[in-house]
């Protein structure tokens, strides 16, 4: 045993500085979800539908000629990018889709307005004041609710050293007796509706959920039929959308900060923007 | 069936084809041959057929029975072929088939309490269908019943960042008189999710089965369409597969010492395991975008070329942090004295029930699809395939450390033979399988992983795919080491099965 804590210590810190100075975020080379330039799209004219065909996700839909892209469908998987003749879809290393208001994770298309970022200050002073009354720790129930266990993967990551999430103030607990955060994974399996509802109802409040996972936020390509739901939606109240599949743990970590308040949305309208 | 022998069977004709399958290739685990998996097919749209898979021995093509079932029943052969036995009650359940004189008649896929009636699969799979509605049951369990017996459910939501999963316990004082693990909470009908996507969307859907196995299950399933089609993927494409099998095994592999670790206490041999997963987690990504490799592998090849100058010298890199932390895992006595003697396996156990990959290899089984059966460009490079004898947690833990050995060394020979040349190819290099069905298998980290697949007349969509995940069939086995064994070491046996949740409930 002493030689294990010997050399552990020996080789000195493994833990990036990222998020709270710069450093490295773990993700060089990770592939986001696609970036729809709709004004590419000539589906209007052509009546292409390439794009909609090719997506085992439904996240891409062709209303009155244009392309519109549901990122809490999106799996990432990038076939529109290889199919589209056009390049209205790129690939891109855009990750940190953690939204308040799911509707932010639809891309309208070509009928987009500028996106506007919307006004939540008066919600987020209410909120500020109450994670202020944990003293700033956040501490977190996990429910996998029908995961291909990726997401379960990029979880267990964020207790590695490299991403030691312990040093953010936030924690897994096990029971949710003490937990502010229901973070929940999978499309929402029949089987494991009820167990979900009463570990939410098990929850002290104010209490948060987070559905994590593009399962959890649209069901993807594993949700609907006998056996799954379609994510969250119906049934319980969510407070941070972070589609991906899986999210990085970068990702979620932006994700459990955008919920403290402590880092800004980046997506809107469902156009992401860079830093 | 593309690559094999396939007979039709009548009904009355199945018990005395098991009885023949157990004397011509014995029922010893010498044998090389064994009952893979068991399901049904819709052939027409009133009639289903029950199809078994069985191996027959290394570099033998398989053997496939086909039986149409006589008014929705068929005899169990789950007595004779005990590793039927789950394959026989989830096509009870899913389609409403009967399995007469099936010794464990009761509910495994859906849970008790979950409408039967009809079957969820009697019809045609509805992804617009609403989700099952139901009031939770209690599972069909064994009376256990004496004085001071405890009885402990655990789950479906356990502590820890876990796979759901319900787990009984009844036990007195340490031991544990009788252990049922009720899984399928995970359940998605993810096999009939296939039924109707272009063979590109279902490489997709089979990267999403099992996260943890997304290289495994596309390659398997992309390898059985291209038996069906009659493709060949090109050499660069099936060395460049042979590289993304082997890092998949490798950073999952070093995450089960990690975690196996943390069972036994070692709270920096799990950090360290870990973090070893998480650099060749960021190697993956730099590679392949995906830190789960996926995105690539595709029906004739791979989706797009790769770069893999950078690899050799990423690999140097942990390569010695990485033997340095297995050697002294096997040098820490603590670590040992909980691991050897925990959970034995037997051999004969191992071989009836159905143990698969590091499992059965632990147990003296000497199997692996890499050499028996090679797919991909295994048949190029040199490795050798460990096996231990003493079937417990240690000999579990010690097939997986030199399989990390061997996964480097794989990956080392593989860059050196990959030519430069195109990655897809769609021509065919054969006929065409006639009835437009295909197997795939894969050796994955966690064992025998198939892929039966089988296309619409047009041979552009998916009509039926099956998939033989190896948690399958090692969590059938694993209850075997449970019983008799003592509440302390459950966490430690567990572990070092490394079993997947989503991939035996699918």
């Amino acid at each position: 045993m002493p030689v294990w804590t010997w050399l552990g210590w020996h080789k000195g810190r493994a833990t990036t500085a990222w998020p709270q100075r710069p450093g490295d975020d773990g993700q060089d080379g990770v592939l986001g979800l696609p970036r729809l330039d709709a004004a590419r799209c000539v589906a209007s004219d052509s009546g292409c539908s390439d794009c909609a065909a090719a997506c085992p996700a439904s996240a891409i839909t062709l209303r009155d000629g244009g392309v519109q892209l549901d990122y809490a469908r999106c799996v990432g998987c990038q076939l529109c990018t290889e199919v589209c003749p056009e390049g209205a879809f790129s690939v891109s290393h855009d990750w940190a889709f953690a939204v308040r208001d799911k509707a932010d994770l639809l891309n309208p298309g070509r009928v987009a307005a500028a996106p506007q970022p919307a006004d939540d200050s008066a919600d987020a002073t209410a909120l500020a004041a109450e994670i202020k009354a944990f003293g700033r720790s956040l501490h977190i129930r996990h429910v996998d609710a029908g995961s291909c266990n990726g997401c379960e993967s990029e979880l267990q990551a964020l207790l590695n050293p490299f991403y030691n999430l312990h040093r953010l103030g936030i924690f897994f607990t096990p029971s949710p007796r003490f937990a502010d955060l229901l973070l929940v994974t999978g499309p929402v399996t029949a089987a494991m509706r009820e167990p979900l509802l009463r570990t939410y109802e098990a929850m002290p409040q104010p209490r948060w959920v987070m559905a994590a996972g593009t399962c959890a936020t649209g069901g993807g390509t594993n949700g609907g039929g006998y056996a799954c739901h379609q994510g969250l939606d119906g049934i319980l109240p969510v407070d941070v959308w972070l589609p991906g599949c899986p999210p990085n743990p970068a990702a979620l970590i932006e994700a459990l900060l955008l919920l403290l308040r402590q880092r800004a949305q980046r997506v809107h309208g469902g156009v992401y923007e860079h830093a | 069936m593309r690559h094999c022998d396939t007979i039709r069977l009548t009904p009355a004709e199945l018990p005395a084809a098991a009885d023949s399958l157990l004397s011509v290739l014995g029922d010893t685990p010498s044998a090389h041959g064994r009952m893979q998996m068991a399901y049904v097919c819709r052939c027409a749209a009133d009639a289903v057929d029950v199809i078994y898979v069985l191996s027959q021995g290394a570099n033998q093509p398989y053997k496939v029975w086909r039986v149409r079932p006589d008014d929705n029943a068929l005899p169990s052969l789950a007595n004779k072929l005990p590793l039927l036995g789950w394959y026989e009650r989830e096509m009870a359940d899913l389609y409403g088939l009967r399995f007469d004189g099936h010794p464990e008649p009761h509910p495994l896929v859906l849970h008790e309490g979950m409408p039967r009636d009809p079957a969820p699969l009697a019809h045609r799979f509805d992804v617009q269908a609403a989700a099952l509605d139901f009031t939770p049951q209690p599972p069909t369990v064994p009376q256990v019943l004496g004085p001071d017996i405890q009885r402990l459910p655990f789950g479906p939501v356990r502590a820890d960042i876990v796979e759901s999963a319900q787990f009984l316990f009844f036990y007195i004082g340490e031991g544990i008189l009788h252990y049922h693990p009720r899984l399928f909470y995970k359940h998605r009908a993810m096999e009939s999710r296939f039924e109707g996507q272009t063979l590109r969307a279902g490489a997709v859907l089979a990267e999403r089965v099992s996260g943890i196995d997304s290289v495994a299950h596309a390659l398997a399933y992309a390898q059985a369409v291209e038996g069906a089609m009659g493709w060949r993927a090109p050499p660069r494409a099936r060395y460049l597969r042979v590289i993304l099998a082997e890092l998949e095994r490798l950073y999952n592999h070093l995450h089960y010492l990690g975690h196996l670790a943390k069972t036994t206490t070692l709270k920096v041999a799990e950090a360290e395991g870990h973090l070893l997963e998480e650099r060749v987690k960021q190697i993956n990504a730099r590679l392949t975008g995906s830190r789960f490799l996926r995105g690539l592998i595709t029906p004739g090849g791979l989706r797009r070329d790769l770069d893999i100058s950078g690899l050799d010298k990423a690999l140097d890199a942990i390569t010695a942090d990485i033997d340095s932390y297995l050697l002294r895992l096997e040098n820490t006595r603590s670590h040992l004295d909980r691991l050897m003697t925990t959970g034995t396996l037997p051999r004969q156990v191992a071989f009836d029930q159905g143990a698969t990959g590091p499992i059965e290899r632990a147990s003296d089984l000497d199997r692996d699809l890499r050499r028996d059966h090679p797919y991909a460009n295994y048949e190029k490079v040199r490795f050798s395939v460990p096996v231990q004898q003493a079937g417990d947690a240690h000999a579990r833990s010690l097939v997986r450390m030199e399989e990390i050995h061997e996964s480097l060394a794989i990956i080392r020979q593989t860059i050196g033979r990959t030519k430069p040349g195109e990655v897809l190819r769609f021509e065919p290099m054969e006929e065409p399988d006639p009835q437009g069905e295909g197997l795939g298998w894969v050796e994955a980290t966690r064992g025998g992983l198939l892929y039966a697949v089988h296309l619409s007349a047009d041979r552009s969509r998916l009509s039926r795919v099956k998939i033989k995940d190896p948690s399958f069939s090692n969590w059938r086995v694993f209850p075997f080491t449970v019983e008799d064994s003592n509440m302390m070491d459950y966490a430690i046996n567990e572990a070092s099965f490394g079993l997947s949740i989503a991939g035996a409930d699918r």
